[in-house]
Order: C-alpha cells, then structure tokens, then sequence
C-alpha cells in the first residue's frame, strides 16, 4: 500500500477528488437555497442532467467552456421553472412533481442525445488549469486544490457570497422566513411565492451549472444517465449542512473524495471486484446519512406548499 | 424581495417616537385613527362579518369582546390586509382606503399582534424585527437596535436584540411583537387575544405597556372573550355576536360606571336583560363559577407516580424525578408555561411515552410494563390536546372514531371482522349522550367543529369506566358554550369518583376546577398548592420559576 501513497498519487488522488466533487458543490448549494426557502427540491437530479446535455451541447458547438456553463444554467433554470408552476405557485405535492421532472428528464436527455449522436459519443477537448500563483507551488495540494479550471474558484467564491446573503442581507433574512413560518413572512408584508421562486429559480441554475461542469470538465463528454444520482447525493448533503452555505463544501469534498479513491483503487488494480469498489461513494452517503442524520435540522415548513387565507 | 421605499430609510433611525403624541387626540370632536364602515365578510356557508361599524379615537383602547366565532378575528384579519372584505370600507385617518395586503396596512399605520405569535423561533430578535423591513438589501443592524431601544424604553421593557427568540419566555415574545407592530410607525395596534397565552404576571405587564402606549397617543383595539379584561382595560367596549356588533358602550359610560355594574351591563348586551345570572356565561364572569362544595376523597390515590423520569422530544422538557398522587373524586391541575413537560407527563401516564425512570401506580399496582391499550382497558383514559393529529383519525367516520381505542374488542369486532351495526348502535348513543353535533354517526369526523371533535373525543375517553382520565389542555380553541360543558363533565366525572388531572396553560381554569393544582416547571413539579383564596397569585410566581416555599 505504502507505493500508492506518493506525492503524485496523492496530488493525483486529492485532484479528481475536487473535480468530481464540483457538480455536487453546485448542485448542494442550490438546493441549501431552496430548502431553506421552504422548497424541497427533488427534481434536481433532472435539472443536473438537463444542464449536463445542454452544457455539453454549448460546449461541443462554440469550443467555449463558459457558453456551455452558461447554457447548462439556464436550461437548469427553465426545468426549475416546472417547480415554481406546479408546486410554489399552485401548491402541489413537491414530492410528486419533483420525481416527474427527474424521470421527463432522463427521458427527454436520453432520446435528444440518441438523436442527435446516434451511438458516436464525440469528447470534448481538455480544459486549461489555472494555477494560482505561490499557493500553487505547496507540495500535494499546490498541484490538486490550487491547479484547478477557473470555474472551480468561481464555485468557492459563490459560496462565500451564499453564506452572506444568508447571514447579512435582507433577502437570506427573508429566506430563511419562507422556510421557517411562510405565514409571519406574509404577514411582514413580503412575498412567500416570490422569495420561493427566486430561491427554486436559483437552485435551477446552480444544479445546471453543476451538471454542465461534470459534462464539459469531468467527464469531457455525454452519455444518457451521466449524472448517476448525483443529485439526490446534492439533496442529502443539502439536508445535512443544516443551512449553512459552508455545508456543501465539506459535503462535495467527502463525496468527491469517495468517488476518486474508487477510482484509484481501480487504477491500481487492487484485488476487490469493481463493483464493490464502485459502490464506495454510495456506501459513503449511506454510512453519513446514518451518522449524522440526527444532527440535521431541517426547516418546519420544507415541503409544505404556501396559500395564503386557505381555510 | 424589500421594496421600501427610501422614505422609510429615514424613518427607521429617526430619534422621534414612531407615533406622533397628539395632545387633543383623546378630547371628543377629533378624526377616528381608524373607522370601520359596513364591513361584510362571507365564508362559505358562514357569515363571518355582517354590515360591522366600529371607530376607534387615538389615545383609546377599543375592546372588542364576543366568543369564539364570533367574528372577532375575521374583522381584524380585514383590517390588517389578510382577508378582503366583500362589502363595505375602511378609513384610516378620516381617508377612505384600500388594504389588500398585510404590508399596505402596515404602510397605512396599522400594526396587528396576532393570537399565536408570528415571530420566527430560530431567528434572533433583531433579525426578526428586521424581517420585511429592512431597507435596501443589506441588513442595516445598528439603525434596527438603536429603533429597537428606542420602542422598548416607549413600552417600559428591557429586551435583549440577540436572543434567540424562541429561547425568550411567551410575555417577552408578546413584547416583540408589539414593538414588531409598532416598527413602521404605527397609529394603530390590534391585539388579538393577547392574554390566552400569558401568565398573571405577564398580563399585568402587558396591561401597563398599554397604558403607556395609550398616553403616548396611539389607537389600541384589543380582542378579547374575557369579560374583566375588558372592564380593565377597555375605554370603549364593542361586542361582537355571530358577526354583527350588538352593542356599542362608549369612553363617558365606561368610565362612569364601577367594574361590576360595567360587567352586569356588558352581560346585559350580550344575552339579553334576563341572562345576567345564567351560569353558562361563567367563561365571561371572572367572580363566577368558582369550585362549589367539596367532595370526599377516596382515602388511597388511584394513581400514583413515584420519581418518574422521561425524555422530552423536540427541544421540549420532559419530566425528571417527578412524584405526584390523585386520589379517587380529585381534580389535580398541572398549570405551567406551555412546555415545561405538560405532554411527558400526559403521555407517560397514557403509556404513550416509556418512563426511563421510576413507578407508575394505578390503584396500587405497578402499570409501567402495560401498553397504551392495557392501560386503557384498565380505566386509564388520556384526553390529548392534539385533537386534531393524535385525537382523531380525519377522514375515518364520528362513529369509527368513538371507538379507535377499541379496535379488535367485542361487541365491535367478531372475530376480526368489524360489526358496524354494534358500532353505529354505540356510537348513536355517544352522540346523543355527549350532544355531538354532526349529521350522522358516518360523517367524516374533520368535518365537524373544533368543540364537536373534542366532545367525540371525551365520549370516546370517558365511556366504558373510566378511574383515572388525564385531560390535556381541555378546553383550549373552543367556544364559551362547549368549555362550560367541558368543564361540566369534568366536574360530573370526578363526583362519580374518577381521579382526574387537568393540565392546562389557563390559569382561570384550574382555579374553577381544580382541587388542588401542582405547578409544573422545567419537567419538575415546583410546588402544589392547595386551590382557595390567594392561590392564583400563588400559583402565578410558581410558574415563572420562583421557589417553591
């Protein structure tokens, strides 16, 4: 064991960890957003997948990684739109329509890609790294966490500026309100249907942005069913960062470490059969769940639709 | 998501009182603060508010006093922007306008407290007091504590901005909430029922931040079914009857006029000359209705629980160490704060929560091992506060909800298989016993009324020999008619010998039923103290946490 434990595999090991850990960053993030706004977002699988085709297809077409980011955010955003309809703006089951866009979009991924590519599965090219300047230079970590593509920073600056909105604005005060007592929001005189649409719209965006950036980065490619539940991993770090933006952090960053130890244990040709080795991520959010499942706190109104005067 | 306007900016750190002091405002002739004219309101199938004409000066605390149902909370939900109304206007100032939302009527001067707090539990004070009127996007905290400071010393309070609201006792709360109603400046404040969740104490606090909120010249309407608040507090007494008002007594009479010819006056409105001595009013007549003759005790407590230890969930106390006896015919009152372990005792007696710690006895003998339904069959009977999650199932029949606790027994099931006929024959019987209004014994129990669900519940508990029943907060939501009934069944039950225990947040109840009422404080019993003169105040200190003697 000890040949593994060399700086190239370790900088190697820590690299892929954050590269698969991204998307769920994205996609947490999200939907820290808008549980907290008092919307339990179960579509996000389907909105991580729909950003994931759509950034690939913007990627493919125009060579730019942004323009791929940037469409995968807005298809994200317009799949979230089905959530704010159905579910913030007439009241329906959260739960129902949640799984209906999960499955309309592998459905709807799967048949466009078979389409438009048939059985040819064309990858795209290499993003470049940026390498931050001294920080990049430390042992291990100098050529992992700060020899990154751009979006990665941008990912951690979006987290800081969450956790202030959260904490130090009166939007995040709003929206934790939406989450906590729809009703004394409303009586406030602020708007639960427009704070939990702004905060689904959000979550859209972020999960497509997510799925974009395991298409165009990680993967470097689409294949139907590329996600692979990534986002109801998203859903249970979301529920277990109990709020905080900083939560999915820590929550991407186990994950994606999981993922790329399963990876490297592959690689090495360790004697496990593959199959067990490829369950360790899943096994990793099932030992977590059990864990720490008591320490999260949940908002008391997630899930529950608001309308108002209903008696 | 705050659209205030930059006028408010200003208006948040302005050293001023956010209501102007208008010397001449109490003195006759001048512009009502708010006028309601015509005011209808129809739910389906209810008329909730019937052509309502009601004025309010400033510098004048208007009561509106009427029971449940009465309408009272549908007219101030019209004025604060919640509800519509569908005929009729307000005019605020002598201007007629439009409130159809809670922040116009909030922009209009209009702050309400509602009856169940609205603040956020796990926000802080400030931040709660910030929410939905901060102006701009970031939160502008030392403007809000400065705002904050100034409000607290108008009402005569100490509050703490970086509580956790949640953490603060139900008075503080109230505290919060009024200087919430009053943060925009408000001409107006509307409480509703502001004192069914307060202590004695907490009351008499609430009564002096009125008074000086009142000299300061703002308009106060205050929503009440208790009779003395009324007389105490009011200096124009409005009263609201199935959702017109009925009589109108204004500043010159009520001030004329000594507290008990008041209250014979206001009874007099209400139900007519010849009702002033009817005892069904006795929720509306503080002197009325106190304990009558005392009844023999059997001599060995019935039940008996000794050092019972249990866990509390969801941030509640449970109960530790805790030892209390009922003999057979006594009324033992639980009363404390809301929390304090009210529902770890309850359900560790009904067998619904496991004791970790101690001896339940019932009659003697060791019950702790016995399940809910063992217990039950014994003549251990539960009457929850939560009629409606817990109490009942909703969409199942009245008459399959009588008997629920008794599923799989004869004469109601037969060999597994459930015999309606027997069922529909006991249940008719319940409903004629306990006067359940509902159509037939098969209507869907969530159909009927609060009062209703909570008479099936006591025909279901108090049926088949009872020997000891629990009752958690009995009457608390109903109607003046069915609390009197309540309590009369209560009263009946304990006559026939059945050790009873009423747990309950509302002090005036457990003085007019109970024997002797035990104080529950942070799980533990703080003191018992014997029910007669003088025990209210007793009572009182106990529950807020002094020694016990």
């Amino acid at each position: 064991m000890s040949e593994l434990l060399t700086p190239t595999f370790l900088t190697a090991f820590v690299a892929s960890g954050i590269l698969a850990g991204i998307p769920l960053l994205f996609a947490a993030l999200g939907e820290t957003i808008a549980e907290q706004s008092g919307v339990l977002n179960v579509g996000l699988e389907g909105m991580v997948l729909s950003g994931a085709f759509a950034g690939f297809l913007g990627t493919l077409a125009t060579g730019d990684i942004w323009v791929g980011l940037l469409l995968g955010g807005l298809v994200g955003l317009i799949v979230s739109g089905f959530m704010v309809v159905f579910c913030v703006r007439l009241g329906l089951d959260q739960i129902v329509v949640g799984i209906s866009i999960v499955l309309t979009a592998e459905g709807a991924t799967s048949l466009l890609h078979g389409a438009m590519f048939g059985k040819s599965y064309p990858r795209l090219d290499a993003i470049p790294e940026l390498k931050i300047p001294f920080l990049g230079d430390i042992p291990i970590l100098g050529g992992s966490l700060f020899t990154q593509p751009a979006p990665v920073y941008a990912a951690l600056v979006l987290v800081a500026i969450v956790g202030w909105i959260f904490r130090r604005t009166s939007a995040g005060l709003s929206l934790r309100a939406a989450g906590e007592r729809p009703d004394s929001l409303d009586a406030a005189g602020v708007s639960v249907v427009t704070v939990r649409t702004i905060a689904e719209l959000t979550c859209g965006a972020l999960a497509g942005i997510g799925g974009a950036y395991m298409a165009i980065v990680g993967a470097g490619t689409f294949v139907p069913f590329l996600t692979n539940g990534m986002g109801f991993i998203a859903i249970v770090i979301a529920m277990l960062g109990r709020g905080r933006a900083w939560g999915p952090v820590l929550g991407a960053l186990l994950f994606g470490m999981s993922m790329s130890l399963s990876t490297a244990l592959q690689l090495f040709g360790i004697a496990i059969p593959v199959d067990v080795v490829q369950m360790l991520p899943f096994v990793s959010v099932m030992v977590v769940l059990v864990l720490f499942t008591r320490q999260s706190r949940l908002p008391a109104a997630l899930g529950l639709p608001y309308l108002r005067g209903a008696r | 998501m705050d659209g205030s306007g930059p006028g408010i900016t200003s208006d948040v750190g302005s050293p001023a009182l956010p209501f102007a002091p208008t010397g001449s405002a109490t003195a006759g002739g001048s512009i009502p603060a708010v006028e309601l004219i015509g005011i209808t309101k129809v739910f389906p199938g209810v008329i909730a508010n019937d052509h309502i004409n009601l004025a309010v000066m400033p510098g004048e605390v208007l009561c509106l006093l009427g029971e449940n149902g009465a309408g009272k909370s549908t007219l101030m939900s019209i004025l604060s922007g919640l509800y519509r109304p569908d005929e009729g206007h307000i005019r605020v100032a002598g201007k007629d306008v439009v409130i159809d939302s809670p922040r116009r009527g909030r922009d209009l001067g209009v702050g309400m407290v509602y009856q169940h707090l609205s603040l956020i539990p796990t926000l802080t004070v400030l931040e709660n007091l910030m929410l939905g009127t901060n102006p701009g996007l970031v939160l502008k905290e030392k403007l809000a504590r400065v705002h904050l400071e100034e409000l607290a010393k108008t009402l005569g309070v100490a509050v703490d901005a970086d509580a956790q609201t949640g953490s603060l006792s139900l008075g503080q709360q109230q505290h919060i909430e009024i200087i919430k109603a009053l943060w925009k400046g408000s001409k107006v404040l509307i409480l509703d029922e502001p004192t069914s969740m307060l202590t004695p104490q907490g009351i008499a606090e609430l009564q002096s931040v009125l008074v000086q909120l009142k000299a300061s010249g703002l308009a106060i309407i205050f929503i009440t079914h208790k009779l003395h608040e009324a007389v105490a507090i009011g200096d124009r007494i409005a009263i609201l009857r199935q959702g017109k008002v009925v009589g109108e007594i204004g500043p010159d009479v009520v001030h004329s006029l000594s507290p008990s010819q008041l209250q014979q006056r206001i009874v007099a409105t209400m139900f007519g000359d010849e009702a002033a001595s009817v005892a069904d009013v006795a929720e509306l007549r503080s002197d009325l209705g106190r304990k009558q003759a005392t009844h023999t005790f059997s001599e060995a407590p019935l039940l008996e629980l000794m050092d019972v230890s249990a866990p509390g969930v969801r941030g509640q106390y449970g109960i530790s160490n805790l030892s209390l006896a009922v003999r057979g015919g006594e009324i033992l009152g639980i009363a404390g704060v809301d929390g304090n372990g009210q529902r770890a005792l309850a359900e560790v007696i009904a067998g619904q929560r496991k004791a970790s710690a101690g001896e339940i006895r019932l009659a003697g003998s060791v019950i702790n091992h016995l399940a809910v339904s063992a217990r039950q069959r014994l003549g251990l009977r539960y009457v929850t506060d939560d009629r409606l999650g817990e109490g009942v199932v909703r969409p199942f029949a009245v008459s399959m909800n009588l008997v629920l606790k008794r599923i799989g027994d004869a004469p109601f099931w037969r060999r597994g298989a459930i015999d309606r006929t027997a069922i529909n024959a006991t249940a008719r019987e319940l409903i004629m016993q306990f006067d359940i209004r509902t159509p037939t014994e098969g209507t869907r129990i969530g159909k009927l009324s609060g009062g209703n669900i909570q008479k099936a519940l006591l025909a279901r508990e108090l049926s088949f020999e009872p020997k000891v029943v629990v009752f958690n907060k009995p009457t608390h939501g109903l109607d003046v008619r069915t609390i009197a009934m309540v309590r009369e069944r209560i009263r009946e039950m304990a006559a026939r010998g059945v050790a009873t225990i009423v747990i309950s947040t509302d002090l005036d109840e457990l003085i007019d039923l109970s024997d002797r009422v035990a104080v529950l404080f942070e799980g533990q019993i703080a003191g018992v103290v014997e029910n007669g003169p003088g025990a209210e105040t007793r009572i009182g200190e106990l529950i807020v946490g002094a020694q016990a003697a």
